[in-house]
């Protein structure tokens, strides 16, 4: 088989809230998709479902990596099959370092030689001693999001935002860090302004509106038509095409 | 390891030259000064009756009276103790340990002294009356590690003076199960002096823990904190601090934070006190349990749930002191690590 990932008919909810209804996507090795849709449209539930968080409850459907069922993994043997996530807002957890969650990243990763290299390339030595994301700016928390993904250097990507409320030089430092992740690996990339895609390569767009998959096409075409026509209109569009 | 062995180092108590500057062991109500250099170390009886000034000294900071037995240590003037002392108190075989302590740190003098409390009984009581005198520019650093059983019952009282420009930083750690410990140090702060308590304690199941620190700020510029991290692993505990602002320009600080793991009662109980317009007092309080959101993350990070929880705790039990020397901070994380297992 060669997607990695397979998300069949998926619905979750929360509270009795449905959220996600019948999801359905499928992923190959190399290939990386851009999430778009409104505020609440189920992005982050997607990833964070896929990630096996039991604040989110599966009614129904499956997902399969990597030709395995994970649906029912607990979230520590998903990761350690392959798949990582950077978060759009990681909690602040006190106490906790952020050079002590990087050890577990590099055992998970093999990488625990590439720390100080890491480290050094993100400019990010002021922070190892720091309780993980206690106080850290917009872009600091993104950067830490990125040297745990470095380290974990997984399979399969889920990025939550990478360039919300950062300034347009580190985007491009995001960016070029992203591109080396996704290095012949596989992606969701869900991004609000597009501006990551200036710098990252993805193959496919997809927009998510109300809890589904609106439709899936040409990254940049469905980027132009949400800039001019709204997601509104952009997702009754696509719908009309499916 | 059986139940009525105890390993002393679990409360810091090495009883090696080479690591310590001296070593005092009290089993029961007898006392035993191992060896000392730098320092002076004698058992309170003796020193009361070598010292007639000692008088001046006992039972001045805590209510009481008698003639108990326990520690009297001495740092001379000017002299900086490089490595900790260690005191152990150890209820073996009596049902009850009384024990009464002197602290003199003379001016401009450094003390490290930890103190480790055990019990081999499973139930007994503990008493233990420590009068801490720190003088100008001194400056004291003590640890207290408590190890004790199911059903001790443990009652300390204390008294702590600091003078000019000393320093008294104190460190407590509760870690183990226990019938009762009731414990409110009470410290005196002269001119431009300071203070730091912090305290680590977790109550388990028919534990019942009430700490606190009472701190006066008599003098013009002196300042305190109070640092505080409790858990209740079905136990009660009760954190209390009380600064009270007696003079110009005092400043204190009460930080007190709560764990509940599964049930338990935690009671917050800080608490200040300005009798002077120019204070700068003020606290915060929090109690709650660990973050599921908190644990998912450091999973998506290859944590298992428990290895997860465990680190999360032991990230709420770590005080940061900064001005701990590195040898007691080992003590304390070697402590915390022998109880963060029990706690997940």
């Amino acid at each position: 088989m060669k997607d990695v990932l397979r998300i069949v008919n998926l619905c979750v909810g929360v509270d009795g809230r449905v959220i996600l209804k019948n999801v359905n996507l499928y992923i190959q090795k190399g290939q990386t998709f851009a999430l778009f849709g409104p505020n609440g449209s189920g992005k982050s539930t997607l990833l964070m479902t896929i990630a096996g968080s039991s604040k989110y409850k599966i009614y129904d459907g499956r997902i399969m990596f990597k030709g395995v069922d994970i649906t029912e993994k607990a979230t520590d043997e998903r990761v350690k099959m392959g798949l990582g996530i950077m978060y759009q807002h990681p909690p602040k957890i006190t106490g906790v370092k952020l050079k002590e969650i990087l050890k577990h990243c590099a055992k998970l990763g093999g990488t625990e030689d590439k720390i100080y290299e890491y480290v050094k390339m993100l400019n990010m030595e002021n922070l190892l001693d720091r309780d993980v994301n206690v106080g850290f700016s917009g872009g600091e928390a993104k950067k830490s999001e990125l040297l745990q993904l470095l380290l974990m250097n997984p399979e399969f990507l889920m990025l939550d935002e990478p360039d919300s409320g950062v300034d347009l030089e580190s985007i491009a430092v995001i960016g070029e860090v992203i591109n080396d992740l996704l290095d012949g690996k596989s992606g969701i990339i869900i991004t609000h302004t597009g501006q990551i895609l200036k710098f990252v390569d993805v193959d496919y767009g997809v927009v998510m509106y109300k809890g589904r998959i609106a439709c899936i096409g040409d990254p940049r075409e469905i980027l132009k038509t949400v800039e001019k026509y709204g997601y509104e209109e952009c997702a009754r569009r696509c719908l009309r095409t499916l | 390891m059986s139940e009525d062995f105890v390993d002393l180092r679990k409360v810091g108590i090495e009883r090696d030259p080479s690591k310590r500057s001296a070593s005092f062991m009290m089993v029961d109500e007898s006392p035993e000064v191992g060896f000392s250099r730098g320092v002076e170390i004698l058992s309170t009886r003796e020193a009361i009756e070598r010292y007639e000034w000692l008088e001046n000294y006992s039972w001045r900071l805590v209510e009481g009276e008698g003639d108990y037995d326990g520690y009297f240590i001495r740092v001379p003037r000017n002299v900086k103790v490089e490595f900790p002392v260690e005191a152990c108190l150890l209820l073996k075989m009596a049902k009850s340990q009384r024990v009464h302590n002197i602290v003199i740190a003379e001016e401009n003098s450094e003390l490290n002294l930890i103190t480790g409390c055990t019990s081999e009984r499973l139930s007994g009581l503990h008493l233990g009356m420590s009068e801490f005198y720190i003088k100008r520019n001194a400056k004291v650093t003590f640890t207290m590690i408590h190890n004790w059983k199911r059903g001790n019952e443990v009652l300390p009282k204390t008294g702590i003076r600091v003078e000019e420009n000393g320093v008294f930083i104190s460190n407590y750690i509760l870690l183990s199960p226990v019938k009762v410990v009731k414990a409110c140090p009470v410290a005196y702060l002269e001119r431009n002096s300071r203070a730091f308590f912090g305290s680590v304690v977790v109550g388990f199941e028919d534990s019942e823990i009430d700490i606190g620190n009472v701190v006066y700020l008599n003098g013009e510029g002196s300042s305190a904190e109070i640092v505080s991290r409790s858990i209740s692993r079905g136990g009660k505990v009760f954190s209390r601090g009380h600064i009270i602002g007696n003079a110009e320009n005092v400043k204190g600080h009460l930080e007190c934070k709560g764990m509940i793991i599964g049930n338990g009662v935690i009671n917050a109980i800080p608490e200040l006190e300005a009798r002077n317009p120019n204070v700068d007092l003020s606290h915060e309080a929090a109690i709650g349990k660990i973050a599921e959101d908190e644990i998912f993350y450091l999973m998506t990070r290859g944590l298992s749930r428990d290895e997860a929880t465990s680190l999360i705790i032991r990230g709420f039990m770590d005080i940061e002191v900064k001005e701990l020397p590195e040898v007691l901070k080992r003590e304390i994380d070697r402590a915390i690590e022998l109880v963060e297992k029990a706690l997940v």
